[in-house]
């Protein structure tokens, strides 16, 4: 069957098997392996990416379900050759010991500060709830979080 | 882990998922948030032949208050009535579920019609449907019926629904006086399963004594289960503390928790109990309020 995902910006349209789930058309067809795939079982959140700027688990989606839609991943971050406010935080911070978590924990971030620029850390804490660090790193993932929203808001001031 | 092949179908109107539905039947299985069926999928206990992707259909997302209901379309996702100030004002058992369900990202994709439909025995909106005295709206091709909550479930992933049949809408009773409702649940971590839920709906009467009290339990049994000695207790008494904690007592008779990874069943029973009157309590400060 055909689609197009407009994936990071570009609208791809492939044949894919219906029971072909997003993060593989993400990894195996459009070699995108910053998506990582974890549990493989809805729980760990490692597949995460951007559904029209929501959050979701890529590996409990099929890519026949994303059709006509935009799909934001990791590599989607990065702006003209420039690391993304939250991967300079995540690494100002050392957000990340092992990294498999990483790109989930920054697109969750991504979707909170949109919606909510200066969250607490509470907030935070909710907001990755569903996403695990099997390194335990939670203190810093908050920590990068917020200074990403900072230095958002900073640049929206100062712009 | 893939899922099985199968012949995908995603219509865009509501007769026409129909019309797959009823020429398939059991061959059938429709797709909602895909946040149960996907991970069944995957790991093969589910390999129908036609997957019938019900997201592209409109107008089965909608929450809107008419005729004394408040009427909420199958498709509507957990998130989205977890921010309704509608499903807040008129269902707070509703609102004080939906956010605990799961977690953030599953929230965003799994669907009220898909839970229910699916009918986890540890799935939390069954639950709140009971307590609130809800109707299901199942649509088949040959036209519409509404089951009471009460009589949806039937057992482990069993429900009144025929293979032809979707789940299109549920419709909540609003209170007509005073009224609270609140959801508890008792969790390991955020995405586990409940190990104990209940949900609690409370009206009172003009004279602030209980009209109608709703009660429905999570993970202690085959099905969501309403705890019927403790809601008929209650109707018509006074909301006293020790009306809520007989309430309490009777509930946690009543139920039939299985001891499981999650704690024994003398432990669950025990949650029930406190659950419920806390619950009472709960539902009788909003209803105070309100």
């Amino acid at each position: 069957m055909e689609i197009t995902v407009t994936v990071n910006g570009t609208a791809e349209t492939r044949d894919v098997e219906p029971r072909l789930l997003l993060v593989h058309f993400l990894r195996d067809v459009l070699g995108l392996t910053g998506t990582h795939v974890g549990c493989d079982t809805t729980g760990c959140g490692a597949c995460t990416v951007l559904l029209d700027g929501a959050p979701i688990k890529s590996c409990t989606l099929l890519a026949v379900q994303a059709d006509g839609r935009a799909v934001t991943t990791v590599e989607g971050l990065i702006e003209n050759g420039q690391l993304h406010p939250i991967q300079e935080a995540f690494k100002e911070e050392h957000g990340l010991q092992c990294g498999f978590c990483t790109p989930g924990m920054m697109l969750v971030a991504k979707a909170l500060i949109e919606s909510n620029p200066d969250p607490s850390e509470e907030e935070v804490r909710w907001a990755i709830s569903g996403n695990v660090c099997r390194c335990t790193g939670y203190t810093n993932i908050v920590k990068a979080c917020r200074r990403a929203a900072a230095q958002i808001r900073q640049a929206e001031v100062a712009s | 882990m893939y899922p099985p092949p199968f012949d995908y179908q995603a219509p865009d109107s509501l007769e026409e998922a129909l019309a797959i539905l009823a020429e398939h039947g059991y061959e059938a299985k429709a797709l909602a948030g895909g946040q149960s069926l996907i991970p069944l999928l995957k790991l093969r206990f589910a390999a129908p032949a036609v997957l019938v992707d019900l997201g592209r259909i409109p107008g089965l997302d909608g929450v809107e208050a008419a005729d004394g209901e408040l009427r909420i379309g199958a498709l509507a996702r957990h998130n989205q009535l977890a921010a309704s100030p509608l499903v807040a004002e008129r269902c707070p058992a509703a609102s004080a579920a939906a956010p605990q369900i799961a977690d953030p990202l599953v929230r965003n994709l799994g669907t009220l019609g898909g839970s229910l439909a699916h009918a986890d025995p540890a799935g939390d909106w069954g639950s709140v449907m009971i307590a609130c005295g809800a109707q299901l709206v199942l649509a088949s091709a040959g036209g519409r019926r509404t089951v009471p909550a009460t009589e949806f479930f039937r057992g482990v992933f069993d429900t009144a629904l025929e293979p032809t049949e979707l789940l299109t809408e549920v419709r909540i009773p609003s209170p007509r006086g005073p009224a609270g409702g609140t959801y508890l649940k008792l969790e390991r971590k955020v995405g586990d399963f409940a190990t104990v839920g209940v949900a609690v709906s409370l009206e009172l009467d003009g004279a602030g004594r209980i009209a109608r009290a709703g009660i429905g339990l999570t993970a202690v049994g085959p099905q969501n289960l309403r705890a019927a000695a403790a809601e008929e207790a209650l109707a018509g008494a006074e909301p006293t503390a020790e009306a809520f904690a007989e309430a309490g007592r009777l509930a946690a008779g009543g139920c039939e928790p299985a001891s499981d990874v999650r704690g024994s069943a003398e432990y669950k029973r025990h949650v029930v109990e406190v659950y419920v009157r806390r619950g009472l309590a709960r539902a009788l400060e909003i209803a105070r309020r309100s």
